[in-house]
Parts: C-alpha cells; sequence; structure tokens
C-alpha cells in the first residue's frame, strides 16, 4: 500500500479516526508525516507518538466522554504530577506512572487502537514486586472456569476445580505465614 | 575503559561475531522500556529526580554479581561534546532522542556494546540487547534476564492490568520493542519489496529504511519491528515478528537465485561497477555509497565478490556517517569535505581488504 499523501513510498503508518462517527483510514508514510510537522524531530522513534496526539484531540469520540464536558474534562489532572488529561492528549504522553489510573476510564479506547484491540497486559509479571500477582491470576482464572462448570452442570469438573483453588489457597497462606 | 573506547571503532565488538543468517539478517534487537515507581517520567521530572534515577541506577550496575553482562560503563550525555553523542548514535547505541533532547540523560554500556541501557530517554530505563544475525530469541532471554536483575534493586512502575507502564501508552504492556535488520537487495531489484511491505504492515509490523534521513532504504537495509505491546506475551510478539523474518529470508534467497539463474551478466555487471565506484571514486555521497556498498555485499553473499569480508557493509555504512567521517578527519567538516573524505576512506578499506 502506497502513502495517500506522495503516492511514491509505501505507507508505514496507518490509523483510523473517527470523526462525528464516521470512521477514516490513514495511511501515510513517515517522511510525509514528517513534512506535515506530525514527526518528533530527531526522534528514530516511531512517529507515532505526534500522530497519536492528533487523533487524541481531534477526535470527539476520545477527547469528550458522553457524561462529562469540557469544563469538567480540563479539571481531571493527576495529583502526583500535575498533568491534566487536556495536556496528556496534546503530548501523547503520560507525566508519570499514577497518570493510568486517573484517566483510566478514558485509556480504553486509546489503548485498543494503538495495540490491535487489547487493553489488559498479558507478559511478563515483575517477580519481585508481582510476586502473589501470579497466584491471582490462577485463581481467578479457576474460579471463573468453576462458576463456568456450575452453570454447565458439570458438577464434578467444578469439584475438582473447586479442591484445585482450595489446594492453592492453602498454599497461598502457608507462604504467608512464615 | 573510556568514552575512546565507545567511539574510536565503528564496529562493536558484538557485531564482529557472524550470527545465523547473516548474509540476510545483519543484527537483532530487543528493547524494554521500563520506569521506577517513584518518580515523574522523564519528561516532567525534575532535574533531582532525573539525577536520583540515574543514581538509583548506577548504584544498581556497579554492584559485582552483573551476571553475563560484565561490568556497565556509565557515560553522562551533558558530559560529552555532540560529535561522541553523534557517533554513539551512528553506533545505534542511543537514540537521536536521547543524544538531543533528554535534559538529564545518561546510558550504560557493556564493553563488547552488545547492551545498551539509555537512563531518562523517553522513559527512565530503555534496556537494549543486540545480536549480530538472526538471534531474536537469545535476544529476547538476555534482556529478560538482565531485566530481572534490575528488578530486584528497584521498584518498577507496574500494574496489574495495564503492565509496565511507559510515558507513551505506544509502548505499555510488555514494553517491548523487537526488531531486525534485513539486507534486502533482490527484493528490491526485482520490485518485489512494495508489494511485502504493505503485507507485513498488515500484520501489525512496522517497516523502516534505516540509515537514511528519510524513509527510503538506504543501501537496501530495511528494519522490521513489532507495533503492538499490550495483550500479547512477550514470547508472542517475538514468535510473531520470528515468523514474518523467516518468510522474508525465504523470499530473499529466491529472489537472489532468480536473478542469479536469469539475469547473471547483467547482475555482475552491477555489482563490478559498484566495485569500481567504491573503489576509485574521489567524491562520493552517502546514499550512492549506501547503495553501491549494497551490491558489493550482495556480490560477497552470492561469490561473486572474493577477498572481501562481509562485515564491510555494516562496517563502512556507519564509519561514513558524519559523525564518524568528522572523528576520523579529526575536525568539523562541511558536506562537501564529507563527500571527499568519504570517497577516500572507502578506497583506503577496499584496498586494505585486497592487500
Ligand atoms: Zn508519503
Ligand atoms: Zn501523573
Amino acid at each position: 500500500m502506497f502513502c495517500q499523501e506522495c503516492h511514491e513510498r509505501p505507507a508505514t503508518l496507518h490509523f483510523t479516526k473517527i470523526v462525528n462517527g464516521k470512521k477514516t483510514e490513514f495511511h501515510i508514510c513517515e517522511h510525509c508525516a514528517k513534512e506535515k510537522g506530525e514527526f518528533l524531530p530527531g526522534s528514530n522513534t516511531f512517529s507515532i507518538h505526534q500522530l497519536l496526539s492528533g487523533l487524541l484531540y481531534g477526535d470527539p469520540s476520545i477527547s469528550g466522554t458522553a457524561s462529562s464536558g469540557l469544563s469538567q474534562q480540563s479539571v481531571l489532572a493527576c495529583p502526583q504530577c500535575g498533568m491534566t488529561y487536556n495536556q496528556f492528549a496534546k503530548s501523547g504522553r503520560f507525566g508519570c506512572s499514577h497518570c493510568y489510573e486517573v484517566f483510566d476510564s478514558k485509556l480504553d479506547p486509546i489503548l485498543k487502537r494503538v495495540h490491535g484491540g487489547n487493553t489488559r497486559h498479558a507478559g511478563k509479571i515483575p517477580k519481585r514486586i508481582g510476586s502473589g500477582l501470579q497466584e491471582k491470576r490462577e485463581l481467578e482464572k479457576l474460579k471463573q472456569a468453576m462458576q463456568q462448570y456450575i452453570l454447565n452442570e458439570e458438577f464434578e469438573k467444578a469439584a475438582e476445580t473447586r479442591d484445585q483453588i482450595r489446594l492453592l489457597e492453602k498454599q497461598k497462606h502457608r507462604e504467608k505465614g512464615e | 575503559m573510556s568514552l575512546e573506547h565507545f567511539i574510536s571503532e565503528a564496529i562493536s565488538p558484538w557485531m564482529k561475531k557472524e550470527g545465523p543468517d547473516s548474509d540476510i539478517v545483519l543484527s537483532s534487537r530487543i528493547r524494554l522500556a521500563r520506569n521506577l515507581e517513584k518518580y515523574n517520567f522523564p519528561d516532567l521530572a525534575s532535574k533531582e529526580e532525573s539525577e536520583a534515577v540515574i543514581q538509583t541506577l548506577a548504584g544498581a550496575c556497579k554492584e559485582k554479581s552483573c551476571g553475563n553482562f560484565g561490568e556497565f560503563e556509565i557515560l553522562h550525555l551533558d558530559q560529552l561534546k555532540s560529535l561522541a553523542k553523534r557517533v554513539l548514535v551512528e553506533k545505534h547505541l542511543i537514540s537521536p532522542h536521547l543524544a538531543e533532547q533528554s535534559k538529564f540523560g545518561a546510558v550504560m554500556l557493556n564493553h563488547d556494546e552488545s547492551v545498551s541501557i539509555m537512563v531518562n530517554e523517553e522513559d527512565h530505563l530503555r534496556i537494549q540487547c543486540l545480536f549480530s544475525g538472526f538471534q531474536l530469541n537469545e535476544a529476547l532471554t538476555l534482556a529478560a534476564e538482565l531485566d530481572d536483575w534490575i528488578e530486584q534493586k528497584v521498584d518498577y512502575a507496574f500494574d496489574e492490568e495495564r503492565g509496565y507502564l511507559t510515558s507513551c501508552p505506544t509502548n505499555v504492556g510488555t514494553g517491548l520493542r523487537a526488531s531486525v535488520m534485513m539486507h534486502l537487495p533482490a527484493l528490491v531489484l526485482t520490485k518485489q519489496i512494495s508489494r511485502i511491505i504493505p503485507a507485513i504492515n498488515q500484520l501489525g509490523l512496522v517497516v523502516r529504511g534505516i540509515y537514511g534521513e528519510g524513509t527510503e532504504a538506504q543501501g537496501n537495509v530495511f528494519q522490521i519491528s513489532n507495533q503492538i505491546t499490550l495483550g500479547k506475551s512477550e514470547e508472542d510478539i517475538v514468535e510473531d515478528l520470528r515468523g514474518v523474518v523467516l518468510q522474508l529470508i525465504q523470499q530473499e534467497r529466491t529472489a537472489r537465485k532468480t536473478l542469479q539463474d536469469g539475469l547473471k551478466i547483467q547482475l555482475e555487471d552491477r555489482i563490478f561497477r559498484s566495485y569500481g565506484v567504491l573503489a576509485n571514486s574521489r567524491i562520493i555521497q552517502s546514499k550512492e555509497a549506501a547503495q553501491c556498498l549494497s551490491d558489493v555485499r550482495l556480490g560477497i553473499d552470492l561469490g561473486i565478490v572474493e577477498g572481501i569480508s562481509r562485515s564491510i557493509l555494516n562496517e563502512l555504512m556507519i564509519l561514513t556517517q558524519p559523525g564518524f567521517l568528522q572523528q576520523y578527519a579529526n575536525e568539523m567538516l562541511n558536506p562537501d569535505e564529507r563527500d571527499i573524505r568519504r570517497a577516500t576512506l572507502i578506497r583506503e578499506r577496499i584496498k586494505l581488504e585486497e592487500a
């Protein structure tokens, strides 16, 4: 696919913009992105930052939520670093790790767009600060499975799963007791 | 070890070891973006916070038990001359962003330059592991090991739902960018590349030309990397990229064979003309140099050109960048002077091989 600006170079940046419910797709090359001033000078990292900020800013489906008007939006700010949602939308970057919590209600659509529909981490969990998280994930999964078995009236499997859950919880308590 | 150690040689020691499929894959890189929980991201961090981040990491990496990575040397960007920074960028050891825009940046490098940890770039940490040839899994293993080792000593910003928290939402989740540098001259010559790149893009991967200022691939070198960092495991991200690279290797090999079978004399003519240009010109611009180097490298891979080592493409493409030329000349050069120096340097390098 060729760049829709210059029709010469292959398009390497692809994004979808929804304006007033109308979906428009953009395919441009990095050279043209740069020329349009949407490129971060001096950076060889993916120029999506600036494109992203264009998206966030120009897109009513993201920058405005159904319930909150503009006035409320400009108040939404991170208590840790002071970044407001509008500033984030403009720069496409967070100010600190707490911004993720503060802007959480608005993040799903942004992340979906950038990460092929994904919003939840499925990768590595840090060993030290994340210890226990792995078990928690496992327990959650088992509990869901048990619910499903009960709904399907597969009681034998449900009981097996229940035993697994008990075993895991026992282990957890034992570790804590040490 | 000193700064000179890192800027005097064009080729990093890791590059000299020839990796698997190195006729087509020049290098494999894994980058992990990480942040410390306590401090604002570098964009907003105060001078004190940024210095604290550097101190914390330098402290963590000074300990002897550095595992398989050896000792690290820390370089503070504000203490480097602009030419030195430029050379580090040309060697891909630091990003242009760290060189030019970060306020309080630093980089930690190991002896053979296979590991570079940028501090206070867009994120507090950018752990980068480089391998020659096609060794993505090896690079991932090493990067993960280094990540675990650092994580024992510092508190990362991590969230159960969003994963590793990064300054830009495009890196959140795994914080992983895996990329492979490929030399694809036959796919370019047979014009198949323009149909292949969009197909790769559709798989959620990004293709970029490298070394050039613009986007065209100078010297037919392309970088292929993942775009998605959230919702997939590290292993899956790398595996998806690996699959595409394997296919590209196949296609490039087939295209090379087609050229050799059907257009042997034309191909040889092109390669030897490029060889002639490199061996004889007195003025050469970087774009022409890159194209000729690509041709000669293809000639080496196909056994048409003999007596020159394969690393010549990697080596001269880095060595003939403006920063290196000026470092070599020991003075600032204008573009015309650089074109003359570049020609001289390439001639000397080729003669060295012939001798
Ligand atoms: Zn274009
Ligand atoms: Zn914040």
